[in-house]
């Protein structure tokens, strides 16, 4: 995890808000980074994380978290991580074979028309406490919900209205009635005005979940251009929903990835130019 | 996973159930080493290169095996074709394996395409590789006098060891000779030899995609490129090249229409892909006609599938062929996107104006000096710095 940006979200693994749906999406950059942050954070706050890893095997997420300080074989191990791994269940359907084992969380790639019902499913069983009345299994802290990312989703043909009802869905069990939280990472490519207005396009998914969430965190490249010192910017952005009103708040960060993390710093501000 | 080097080495866990002493001697994990590979600096997982030792600097010292390496098309499809044929090439001299995929030419007219290596060393095609120490003096007209003792070892470099150099010239004006050739192994998909079948397709992808990605599996698990199969002493790298994925050839309409109908099908395909060399040891390059794609966005969602992404773009048959301020270079190389698997950061390259220029022995990517050629052919348009723009000149 990332000292700096837990300073920026005011959260330490002893203390965080609970309920939160955070977004974070990316335009013309990576924003995987911050996913990594997030996974270690919740690990070492001891929570059950439920990780939909859809895009990368699971050698790179572990190989990543090593060296910002977690094991994921080891969380793997004792249950405090479900990790699905997307690639792996996907090759038993996309060439059908005689016997199909493995979870069905990855049905929708048989016909992305049905939606991502078993997919939520999924994460309804592995969020859920599984009564606890084993000896010697460790309580773990409020449930997560990790998904890098979702809008591989859309290239697989499922539709933007599909995954905005699972994560309403999520939302609906994860946030509300369970306590816990959400990190879902959404990437976006090209201007913001060039989406022809269509229902698949990533933009309405991207405005849908920015609707439904109650932080965000947009990264950038910078407006002025290619920079190596500095990778992009962050825009941090609250969006208080309880108490008094729809209040928002919003911060820009510059930012630069490191091999053992990342460093977030005010506009302007960078080791580079300073 | 693209294949970290240690668990290239790791051998299976496997202990024999009844030892007779509870002795058990501490075996480090040996790194097999696979010819034609090294581990990167970076993050130590295993490299192969693409034939092109100006792209593997580009790439970040190489292409990590397990990754995928998408070519956008230049306009007539010659040096997309050009590096898909230096990176097989590359897996003949290495003595990988290859996998060639194709709905135009036949793989067999591509594989005899190849250029041939610039090999300073012993031919590797020869099959008695021993070095024939007791004839070696005889030949020798200059025997050593002082340095005696070394007079028996071999002169030339064996073929393993010239084949674990990584990357190597090719002289494009030859062919590759058919004996060299002929040492690799090659597996060909050629769609038109393989009749669509009218069955249901489990997917989104159309059949053309299911049946490569189907071909691919079998070839990966029958010669054991799995990373799953029990470690044995030799493993080696298999090497695929897919060409021109999603043109009309295909069967599929991505490049036809404005609003296709199998808009999922590649996408779909280079996720069953990227699942399937994230397992073995292999690695894999697709070229794709990007500019007959009007879709951005779906060439969005087709780069952020792929690994690795360049594009060329060719000046034949514009007007900048006869532009002098292009007149060294074929065209530009537009690197669209570099992976950062098992680290957060990810080595950018430190240029984005890059040009190519393909040389008898040589493909080499330089940067780019024109853009200040043009930044000072407006300044002087506008009267305002003359000494900037003799300097500028004097720079590039």
């Amino acid at each position: 995890m990332f000292t700096e940006l837990n300073s920026i979200l005011n959260a330490t693994p002893d203390s965080f808000t609970q309920g939160e749906f955070i977004l974070v999406s990316d335009r013309q950059s990576d924003a995987s980074f911050l996913i990594h942050h997030f996974l270690s954070f919740y690990l070492r706050a001891r929570c059950k994380v439920c990780f939909l890893g859809l895009v990368q095997s699971f050698s790179h997420y572990s190989a990543i978290s090593q060296r910002l300080g977690v094991s994921l074989t080891q969380a793997r191990e004792k249950g405090q991580l479900i990790f699905l791994e997307g690639l792996k269940e996907s090759l038993s359907i996309l060439i059908p074979q005689e016997t199909t084992t493995g979870s069905q969380a990855m049905d929708f790639l048989r016909d992305p028309t049905v939606g991502l019902q078993r997919l939520y499913e999924f994460v309804r069983s592995s969020v859920s406490s599984d009564g606890g009345g084993e000896e010697g299994v460790e309580e773990w802290g409020p449930p997560v919900l990790l998904v890098d990312d979702v809008s591989v989703l859309l290239s697989l043909g499922v539709s933007a209205g599909a995954v905005l009802d699972f994560s309403h869905y999520c939302r609906a069990t994860v946030c509300s009635q369970l306590q816990g939280n959400i990190v879902m990472l959404v990437r976006c490519h090209g201007e913001e005005a060039e989406d022809d207005g269509s229902d698949e396009g990533s933009e309405w998914l991207l405005k849908g979940l920015t609707h439904q969430c109650s932080l965000t965190l947009h990264v950038q490249g910078l407006p002025t251009g290619y920079c190596r010192d500095i990778h992009g910017q962050v825009e941090v952005c609250w969006r208080r929903r309880r108490g008094d009103g729809q209040h928002t708040q919003k911060k820009l960060f510059q930012y630069k990835v490191h091999d053992k993390g990342a460093s977030f710093f005010a506009p302007g501000t960078s080791s580079a130019v300073l | 996973m693209a294949a970290p080097v240690s668990s290239v080495g790791k051998p299976s866990a496997e202990r024999p159930p009844f030892s007779s002493t509870s002795f058990q001697k501490k075996t480090r994990s040996k790194l097999i080493s696979i010819p034609g590979t090294r581990p990167s600096v970076q993050n130590g997982q295993l490299l192969v290169s693409t034939g092109v030792t100006s792209l593997d600097y580009l790439l970040g010292g190489g292409l990590a095996v397990g990754t995928v390496l998408l070519i956008e098309e230049d306009r007539f499809d010659s040096y997309s074709r050009m590096i898909l044929k230096y990176f097989l090439a590359e897996g003949v001299v290495c003595r990988h394996e290859l996998f060639v995929a194709s709905a135009q030419d036949n793989p067999d007219d591509i594989l005899q395409e190849l250029p041939a290596p610039i090999l300073d060393d012993v031919a590797i095609h020869k099959p008695v590789e021993q070095p024939r120490l007791s004839c070696e003096p005889q030949d020798n007209l200059d025997a050593m006098k002082i340095a005696w003792r070394y007079q028996n070892l071999p002169k030339v470099q064996s073929a393993l060891a010239s084949s674990s150099r990584f990357g190597h010239y090719y002289d494009v004006s030859k062919t590759m000779e058919p004996e060299i050739r002929q040492a690799a192994k090659c597996h060909r998909f050629y769609l038109p030899e393989h009749p669509t079948q009218s069955s249901t397709t489990h997917s989104r992808m159309i059949e053309s995609y299911s049946a490569l990605l189907k071909s691919l599996q079998e070839v990966i698990h029958r010669e054991g490129f799995d990373l799953s199969t029990p470690m044995s002493m030799s493993r080696n790298i298999l090497r695929v090249g897919l060409h021109s994925l999603g043109s009309a050839l295909w069967n599929d309409d991505l490049s036809c229409h404005d609003d296709p109908m199998h808009s999922h099908a590649l996408t779909t395909f280079l996720y069953g892909l990227r699942a399937l060399l994230r397992s073995s040891l292999s690695v894999a390059v697709v070229t794709v006609p990007s500019h007959l794609i009007q879709d951005q966005a779906l060439m969005g969602n087709i780069t952020r599938l792929c690994d690795n992404a360049i594009a060329l773009e060719s000046f034949k048959g514009s007007e900048r062929e006869t532009n002098p301020l292009y007149k060294d270079y074929h065209g530009l190389l537009h690197v669209r996107q570099v992976p950062h698997l098992n680290c957060l950061a990810s080595q950018l390259p430190d240029h984005k104006d890059l040009a190519f220029k393909l040389k008898r022995k040589q493909f080499s990517i330089e940067v780019c000096c024109q853009r200040l050629h043009l930044l000072c052919a407006t300044l002087s348009r506008r009267r305002s710095s003359a000494n900037l723009c003799l300097l500028l000149s004097a720079i590039g």
